[in-house]
């Protein structure tokens, strides 16, 4: 098997599905992706990029949550599918 | 009327916390004000036996780490007003992210009981929640409900009544950290308690402060040295 691509959530296309690996932030930011869902291990699907590509909304344990760039720039994952 | 004690409701939002609420205290209800905030939660009565338990709604948040206002208001009504007993309310199709706020509850107290709420949604979609199991591994009740069909609320009510009487005795599960951390807890726990006394879990307090959690700091500063002008809420009637 091919090594698994590494990628920022920002960088996500809809439809790809990205296992998180880090979360590259602090204190109450990272706090608040945390309870949001965003932790090590979690599967998140990117399902929509607005016009100007921020905000981009993903779909993590069951929800809908759109994200800043200055916050999906700082977590990185593993694609696990590319939705195709 | 009998004994009076309070139940908090906690959860998620949009977890049919207010559809409970609604449903077991009928028209029993007022909103009561914190004196000096802005804050006002519902509360209501329901009877059962012999006793009267004053239902209080809390703000639906996804966290109780006051990352807003509303996580603040819940966490301080849950830690500084301490309840007699505290019930969250889970979303029966989406646990994985309702557990989150359920775990949170258990590390600051004891008295919990967890309604998974949306039990008729669940079963529609296939659902199968095996609650003896969750009972178990939590260590605290988990009943599962339907608030808008009424249905568990007999099992609900007896089960706060056995917690209120003594009769069942909650064992939340501790949450066990990594090394580094729990090093950490070993080391500022005993000073901990020896400040804040029985009034808070010092684990939790300990824990609090290792993440820099300063709201925190400042209202154990203000609430334990006497000075209790704030969350004082009014208790009248309507
Ligand atoms: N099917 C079903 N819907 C429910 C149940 N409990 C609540 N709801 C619905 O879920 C939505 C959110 O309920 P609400 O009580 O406002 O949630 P809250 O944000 O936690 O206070 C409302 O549309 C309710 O009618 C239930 O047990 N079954
Ligand atoms: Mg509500």
């Amino acid at each position: 098997m091919d090594k698994p691509k590494t990628m920022k959530l920002v960088n996500g296309e809809k439809g790809n599905i990205i296992k998180i690996t880090s979360l590259n932030l602090d204190g109450v930011m990272r706090r608040r992706l945390l309870d949001l869902g965003f932790v090590t291990g979690a599967l998140v699907e990117v399902v929509r990029k607005s016009p100007l590509g921020d905000p981009i909304a993903f779909r993590v344990s069951q929800t809908t949550i759109a994200l800043r760039e200055e916050e999906s720039s700082k977590i990185e994952g593993e694609l696990v599918s590319d939705g195709n | 009327m009998g004994t009076e004690y309070r139940i908090a409701l906690a959860g998620n939002p949009n977890t049919g916390k207010s559809t409970l609420f609604n449903a077991l205290t009928g028209l029993r209800q007022h909103t009561g004000n914190w004196a000096g905030k802005t804050v006002s939660l519902a509360q209501g009565t329901v009877q059962f036996k012999d006793k009267t338990f004053q239902l209080i709604d809390l703000p639906g948040t996804y966290s109780l780490f006051s990352n807003s206002k509303d996580e603040e208001v819940a966490r301080n009504y849950i830690v500084f007003e301490k309840p007699d007993v505290t019930l969250v309310v889970l979303d029966a199709t989406s646990l994985e992210r309702n557990l989150n706020l359920a775990l949170q509850v258990l590390e600051m107290t004891k008295n919990v009981v967890i309604a998974i709420n949306l039990i008729d949604v669940a079963e529609e979609q296939g659902i199968q929640i095996n609650e003896r199991l969750l009972t178990n591994r939590l260590g605290v009740p988990v009943i599962k409900i339907s608030a808008r069909n009424k249905k568990g609320f007999p099992m609900l009510l007896d089960t706060l009544d056995r917690i209120v009487t003594g009769a069942i005795e909650c064992n939340p599960v501790r949450m066990v950290y990594s090394e580094e951390i729990e090093e950490q807890i070993k080391k500022i726990e005993p000073k901990v308690r020896e400040i804040i006394g029985g009034q808070l879990s010092s684990r939790w307090v300990s824990l609090r402060l290792l993440d820099g959690d300063e709201t925190l700091l400042n209202e154990i500063n203000q609430r334990l040295s006497g000075r209790q002008v704030e969350y004082e809420y009014s208790t009248h009637i309507c």
